[in-house]
């Protein structure tokens, strides 16, 4: 299986090889790689792949897995809809 | 590290989308050694967290002139550059709520056609025709501008950081400049985490630390940086084509090309801050008033909530000059969050003033000298 074909990035359907040719071209932190590829920007934030891509940067680079990430965690912890935000604060 | 070089033609601090652009349009001029720094990764400050949002529809004459010489620049950009940008132009749709928002909007569309800009006033019909869900409530007109839209930030940086690279501009990540050499009123050095940098002209792009990087070679510029928080939903099919904007209803709603849909406000109260926290309160009200005017809304999911820096100045009009008290320091600062938009402009006219030549949007009343002479350009149109 080339790996042009398999998804790390489920969310934004993000391949192996577009993470390790953005890695090869310096972009060699997770907070750069979502940033030129979206990885971990979709409904899960980068629960599924975060890891991943972490170890594939320091594969490639070298560099302790600790220097490649994750990135922030940003709130929600889970996607919310806007209708239920917005009755949570009628219920007040 | 020791690949960080000895000397440079300029040194360019700040490796947002106005830094990048800089380097970008000096390389393509010819300059050899430009040497760009970025504290932490490029996008990592305000043009990574902003609303992507471009437009020509604005209130003071060089706001529209700068507005739309950046539109100009964004509809060939991914071609120049190489890369796509992303730039998706679904009109901004400007929506009036009181009375003198009215006025004001009718006031700035007639500036923007002596202008060039084709803005116009639109009926409720044609604003429907644009975004079908909209819920008209409360609002008194509505303002159209075809060619406004939006762009992807973190494209177009790294658009112009690989063009700029490949003509031969120097990027160092990770590379604080931590203080500039001034001797005899001229630019003598730079002073990184990693090492000095010999150069006889310096770029402020600083961005939200701008001030503090002007502070270094002691000019005193009235900068400061307000946090303003966002947030983005899920991707669905698209179902809105402009991007909403109301300064009375103070909120921007615009959906992605990807599908995604970002919005925001500016808050009543202004945090001076530099600590980009998220509240509960900032995703309660983008709430209700999304809800309110897109009811179609409700049932999408809020994925990511951020905040990050407005650049801001007393005017909220930009600072592009070279400094009176330091020959050599070029400040490109103060964009109040509009620096995405006005970035691609931004680097032509600064790369101009560098080379000494006549810019090509007169910028001259963007010196800082105006705040000490009281010669204010206050811009309306900002939410």
């Amino acid at each position: 299986m080339s790996d042009r074909e398999v998804i790390v990035c489920r969310c934004e359907e993000v391949t192996l090889g577009e993470i390790r040719e953005w890695i090869e071209r310096g972009y060699d932190t997770v907070d750069e790689l979502k940033r030129v590829l979206r990885v971990g920007m979709g409904p899960c934030q980068g629960r599924g792949c975060t890891e991943m891509i972490m170890r594939e940067i320091a594969r490639i680079t070298g560099k302790p897995i600790a220097e490649t990430g994750p990135s922030r965690h940003r709130p929600p912890v889970k996607p919310v809809k806007l209708g239920t935000i917005v009755e949570g604060v009628k219920e007040e | 590290m020791s690949d960080l070089p000895r000397t440079a033609d300029v040194v360019v601090i700040g490796g947002g989308v106005v830094g990048c652009s800089i380097a970008y349009n000096l390389a393509k001029r010819g300059v050899k050694e430009v040497v760009l720094l970025e504290k932490g990764s490029l996008c990592c400050g305000s043009t990574g967290r902003c609303a992507a949002g471009i437009r020509a529809q604005w209130g003071t004459e060089m706001n529209c002139r700068l507005g739309k010489a950046s539109l100009d620049i964004f509809e060939t950009l991914s071609e120049e550059l190489g890369m796509d940008v992303g730039l998706y132009q679904g009109g901004y749709l400007m929506i009036a709520y009181t009375e003198k928002e009215l006025e004001q909007l009718k006031k700035n569309v007639a500036l923007q056609n002596s202008l060039g800009i084709r803005s116009k006033m639109i009926s409720l019909d044609e604003a429907r025709e644009l975004s079908p869900h909209l819920n008209p409530e409360g609002a008194l007109g509505f303002f159209f501008h075809h060619r406004d839209g939006h762009a992807d930030p973190f494209l177009t940086t790294f658009a112009y950081a690989e063009a700029a690279k490949r003509l031969g501009v120097r990027i160092f990540r990770f590379t604080q400049c931590v203080g500039i050499e001034v001797e005899s009123g001229r630019i003598r050095a730079v002073k990184t985490n990693r090492g000095e940098i010999h150069t006889r002209v310096v770029v402020n792009a600083a961005g939200g630390y701008s001030q503090d990087v002007a502070a270094m070679a002691g000019v005193s510029i009235p900068t400061y940086p307000e946090v303003h928080e966002i947030m983005v939903t899920e991707p669905v099919e698209r179902f809105a084509q402009p991007m909403h904007m109301s300064f009375s209803g103070n909120f921007y709603i615009m959906q992605r090309p990807h599908g995604s849909v970002i919005m925001g406000y500016g808050p009543e109260e202004h945090e001076k801050s530099y600590e980009c926290g998220n509240t509960v309160e900032f995703m309660e009200v983008m709430a209700r008033k999304a809800v309110k005017l897109l009811p179609v809304m409700r049932g999408l999911r809020v994925v990511r909530h951020w905040s990050g820096l407005y650049d801001m100045t007393p005017d909220k009009q930009p600072i592009i000059c070279e400094a009176d008290e330091v020959k050599g320091f070029f400040i490109a600062t103060g964009f109040s969050g509009h620096g995405f938009m006005f970035g691609p402009i931004t680097g032509v006219v600064v790369a101009e003033m560098i080379m000494g030549e006549e810019p090509s949007v007169p910028v001259h009343m963007l010196h800082y000298r105006r705040f000490a002479c009281g010669e204010l350009i206050l811009e309306p149109a900002v939410v």
